[in-house]
């Protein structure tokens, strides 16, 4: 799949900005006032930056508000109902503990729970693709929840968690590359199923239907790039998690903090990256082409 | 609403016969040239006459080489277009309501007014029967020419889709597959008529007539009673053509 800029931007920022969403709702940290206004701002910036990078990715971004529409059937729906609630929710929430010194607890919770919600929406809208094997696993919501949680944690200062959760989405990420690189031949779509010429003999496919470029090879059949796929998932895994869990490991600073937060980012931008550019729909088979 | 209907009453869509489509690509033109002056919006092109030539298509003709275990290997042509299925994946991601399949016939349809363009249908469908037009910035596909199929001011033996219409092999014909008794119902039971990627779950309306073997050159028996005679008469040569032979064979 063409790894867009705005969508690997949005599905990486705003995941941490719903992160942190979830550990201020819940009171972790409980802080008010000027502190609690830093924390909000940043992950406003980050969730709604998010959001406006998505809407660059859409044709007619005007009609927007369509969107809401559809929660019964679409994640993507979905998605928006709850990133918008969620943002709407927080707010109210953030003004009782920045201006007026109070914490509504129950706000806080459901406020919580809308924005681990939009992450598995979010998710969900990768993970149901069936023309996509490598994304269709119920490791993709767990490697999103947890990166969101973890990466959460991190902004939201809360170390503890953060190394556990950091540990975990490490070990869901591994897992994920492992069982997306089996997904293809696991799926039993092949160009015999996709032609049905299967039985006749061996296919090749022969001469493609145009000789440019069209719509289909540029968005679904993105090859290029792959060739480095070893090397950036070493640098992905170590800026992600390995080098923010070291960093955490000594005593705490906030230099050696922001340094985790940055080098986090980085890696979780550059595994987003692979996320698409690795990711193979069955539609290339038609070309020949995987 | 991007549910799917449960039931439709009818199930129109194509039957694709890959043993007699030619590779002309007379359809991808006419479907090209009725679909953009007609429903919805234009099928733009890109950079039409310089270096890399792009545009929006709404029927696509592959080619592959089938290579048995013996024997010559065989071209087939393979015309694509929406599949029109059942169980559409396409429909239900659509988030604003602008991809729907319709109750009446079955046919799955754009509203572009509704679209905003996010591409995610495109991905969902494992054909890639859906291409985004890159000046309308709205998600084009197959329509089954529902404005032909339903217009009365066409005389009716145009009532059918512009591919259909086209085809100078009969390879593509259109009718309801929901009815058995269905000229197009009984070819795919004749013919054993098929899905593509069957395991996607998509329960496609469209099927594709598998191609038959072709005459086999490489494997005919030969019936000619003069073949006798005509073969070699002696490997070994005698007398002044055997002298020639090996005198040649020395130098
Ligand atoms: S062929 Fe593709 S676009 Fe057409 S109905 Fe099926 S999934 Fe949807
Ligand atoms: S591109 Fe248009 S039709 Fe397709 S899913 Fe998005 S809004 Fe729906
Ligand atoms: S039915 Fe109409 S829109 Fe569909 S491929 Fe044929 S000509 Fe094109």
């Amino acid at each position: 799949m063409h790894p867009a800029p705005s969508i690997i931007a949005f599905t990486t920022l705003s995941g941490l900005g719903f992160g942190l969403f979830f550990w201020l709702g819940i009171g972790m940290p409980g802080s008010t006032g000027m502190v609690a206004f830093v924390f909000f701002a940043i992950a406003f910036a980050l969730a709604g930056g998010g959001l406006i990078a998505s809407a660059f990715h859409l044709g007619h971004p005007e009609r927007g508000l369509l969107a809401f529409t559809q929660w019964r059937s679409s994640w993507l729906s979905r998605e928006a109902v709850l990133a918008v609630a969620t943002l709407a929710v927080m707010g109210l929430y953030a003004i009782g503990r920045i201006f007026l010194g109070t914490t509504w607890v129950p706000l806080g919770w459901l406020g919580a729970a809308l924005a681990q919600g939009t992450v598995l929406a979010t998710a969900m809208i990768y993970a149901q693709m069936k023309t996509v094997p490598r994304w269709r696993s119920i490791l993709t919501p767990a490697l999103f929840l947890s990166l969101s949680l973890g990466g959460g944690a991190l902004l939201a200062g809360q170390v503890t968690w953060a190394l556990i959760l950091l540990v975990v989405a490490g070990a869901l990420q591994l897992a994920w590359w492992w069982q997306g690189d089996r997904a293809f031949a696991a799926s039993c779509t092949t160009m015999a199923s996709a032609t049905g010429l299967g039985a006749a003999g061996q296919i090749r496919a022969f001469e493609p239907p145009h000789t440019g470029p069209n719509y289909l090879l540029r968005e679904m059949v993105h090859v290029i790039g792959r060739k480095h796929a070893r090397k950036l998932r070493i640098m992905a895994f170590g800026m992600g998690y390995v080098l923010p869990v070291v960093l955490l490991l000594i005593p705490f600073s906030h230099v050696m903090g922001a340094l985790a937060v940055i080098s986090h980012v980085a890696g979780i931008l550059a595994a987003r990256w692979l996320f698409f550019a690795e990711a193979e729909h069955v539609v290339g088979l038609y070309y020949g082409k995987r | 609403m991007t549910s799917l209907p449960t039931h439709t009453q009818r199930k129109l869509g194509l039957v694709i016969d890959l043993d007699t489509c030619v590779g002309c690509h007379a359809c991808v033109v006419s479907c090209k040239g009725w679909n953009t002056e007609n429903y919805g919006a234009p099928l733009s092109d890109q950079d039409p006459y310089g270096a890399e030539p792009s545009g929006t298509f709404l029927n696509r003709v592959h080619s592959y080489e089938v290579q048995p275990t013996d024997g010559a290997a065989q071209l087939v042509h393979f015309p694509k277009s929406c599949l029109h299925c059942d169980n559409a994946p396409c429909v239900t991601v659509c988030p604003t309501g602008a991809s729907y399949k319709r109750q009446e016939d079955g046919i799955v349809l754009v509203n572009e007014d509704a679209c905003i363009g996010c591409g995610l249908c495109a991905w969902a469908c494992p054909y890639g029967a859906r291409e985004m037009d890159m000046a309308a910035k709205v998600m084009k596909k197959c329509t089954l020419c529902v404005d032909r199929i339903y217009n009365e001011n066409l005389p009716e033996v145009d009532r059918v889709p512009a591919c259909v219409r086209t085809c100078p092999s009969n390879a593509r014909h259109f009718g309801d597959l929901a009815d058995p008794g269905s000229a197009v119902s009984q070819l795919v039971a004749a013919r054993g008529g098929m899905d593509l990627m069957p395991e996607q779950g998509t329960a496609p309306v469209n099927k594709y007539l598998p191609p038959r073997i072709k005459d086999r050159l490489d494997q005919s028996d030969q019936i000619d009673i003069l073949a006798p005679f005509l073969a070699p008469v002696t490997d070994q040569p005698k007398g002044f053509l055997g002298w020639l032979d090996k005198a040649l064979d020395r130098l």
